[in-house]
């Protein structure tokens, strides 16, 4: 079961979601974060660019590898989810 | 006993100031998890508070308190011109309420609206077909700092009419909710070339008076005012210390007040000789006249955006100014007095006050 880490700015926008959680199948970054989407309604937009895209100071890590929406997810990856740190 | 709020939008989230005698203020906040909000209103259709926000980091959404700001939710859904459109909401900049419709201008250019108070939305309008609007999408044609749809003159209880500002292109009204548009630009001065009669002015804030055939607008380059409900402009200027600002407002229940803040039109886009002004006719721009009685006069080199001015339906109305250094000044008399409420807030992207009970 693919091991999600997500950032902290997330959590305040929706009740009960942790920090990391562990997801039940996922075949690429999309998956997973449609996996989320359906538990958190509104989660894939804050991650989700038009496109489909990932919006562009979201950071994707699959098993310590930049990620795009398209990259596959085995079923022990690490998903790593950084919102950029930028500005001040 | 009724209270005035005003609803302060900052780079760093929404803030709430109140007072019953418009003299003392408590200050709450920050809201919406320090989310840069551009544009902050109070509807009093259903008495909730709306705040257009744009993270960096997650996109665009509104967020809606229905508790005059202790509760907050945030929704985007239908926020989106879609996977194959090719267009991206990059920020939503501008609230309204109209009629039954919430509105939301967003860049790229385009209106999406609410019927459901902010739960849901849908793409309205991008104004396509009219002149030049090909080009409104292109991000290499876009200022700095693009707004794209970047104010609203609506009726809390007309659907149907109201008007639109595409960033640097113009003012545009509909009648039709939105079906089709007729450009209310004529007579504007521009210094700049265009392609297009009816298009291509700058048009920063534009506000309509209690008479509805009476409007003013402060433009990129000049004040110019309407008697004609928008069909032909004159300017206005003459008085002032230059034909760049921002932020207007007018009076209530007097169609020939109104108030602007002229700035530096270069890089600065600060207030004139360092003296913070509000500028104010009596006669519907025939004549200005100095409002500083309390502002800093001295070494206060403040900027103020379109939607940083505005003023309450008190019979004395109060004017209220929010700057892009985070201080809000007061004044309880239509510009005579002034006081400074806030002083070490975020940069101020808009001021809106209501009077709640």
């Amino acid at each position: 079961m693919p091991d999600v880490r997500l950032p902290g700015t997330l959590s305040p926008l929706f009740p009960g979601l942790p920090r990391r959680l562990e997801l039940e199948a996922a075949a690429s970054v999309l998956d997973a974060i449609d996996e989320l989407e359906q538990r958190w309604p509104g989660l894939r937009d804050r991650l989700v660019a038009e496109g489909p895209s990932l919006r562009s100071h979201i950071h994707v890590y699959v098993d310590g590898e930049r990620a795009a929406l398209d990259t596959p997810v085995a079923e022990r990856s690490r998903l790593d989810v950084i919102a950029a740190i930028s500005g001040g | 006993m009724s209270k005035t709020l005003l609803t302060v939008a900052t780079r760093k989230g929404a803030f709430i100031l109140e007072s019953d005698d418009r003299r003392e203020w408590t200050l709450r906040g920050p809201y919406c998890e320090g989310w840069p909000i551009y544009h902050a209103i109070y509807d009093p259709t259903t008495g909730s508070i709306y705040a257009a926000a744009a993270s960096e980091w997650h996109g665009s959404g509104v967020w809606r308190s229905d508790d005059l700001g202790e509760t907050w939710e945030m929704s985007s859904e239908g926020l989106s011109y879609g996977d194959d459109d090719g267009r991206k909401v990059s920020k939503v900049s501008t609230l309204a309420r109209a009629g039954d419709r919430l509105l939301v201008g967003v860049e790229a250019p385009g209106i999406f609206e609410s019927r459901d108070n902010g739960e849901t939305w849908s793409l309205l309008s991008t104004l396509s077909g009219q002149h030049g609007s090909e080009a409104w999408d292109d991000p290499a044609s876009q200022p700095p700092g693009h707004l794209g749809i970047s104010g609203f003159v609506t009726d809390t209880g007309d659907s149907d009419n109201f008007f639109a500002i595409v960033q640097g292109i113009g003012a545009f009204e509909t009648e039709d909710g939105g079906s089709s548009w007729t450009p209310r630009n004529n007579g504007l001065r521009r210094d700049w070339p265009s392609d297009w009669d009816d298009v291509g002015f700058c048009v920063h804030k534009l506000v309509r008076s209690s008479n509805p055939e009476r409007m003013y607008q402060q433009n990129h380059v000049g004040v110019h005012r309407s008697d004609d409900a928008g069909k032909s402009w004159t300017e206005i200027t003459e008085g002032l210390p230059g034909d760049f600002g921002f932020a207007a407002a007018v009076h209530p229940h007097d169609t020939e007040t109104f108030f602007v803040i002229p700035v530096d039109g270069g890089h600065g886009r600060t207030m004139h000789e360092g003296k913070t002004t509000v500028w104010r006719t009596r006669d519907a721009g025939s004549s200005w006249q100095p409002m500083r009685n309390g502002l800093p006069q001295e070494n206060a080199h403040l900027g103020v955006l379109r939607q940083g001015m505005t003023i309450d339906r008190h019979d004395i109305p109060g004017v209220y100014v929010g700057t892009s250094t985070g201080q809000v000044f007061a004044s309880p008399d239509e510009g005579e007095t002034w006081n400074e409420i806030a002083s070490y807030l975020p940069s101020i992207s808009s001021v809106d006050v209501a009077i709640v009970e």
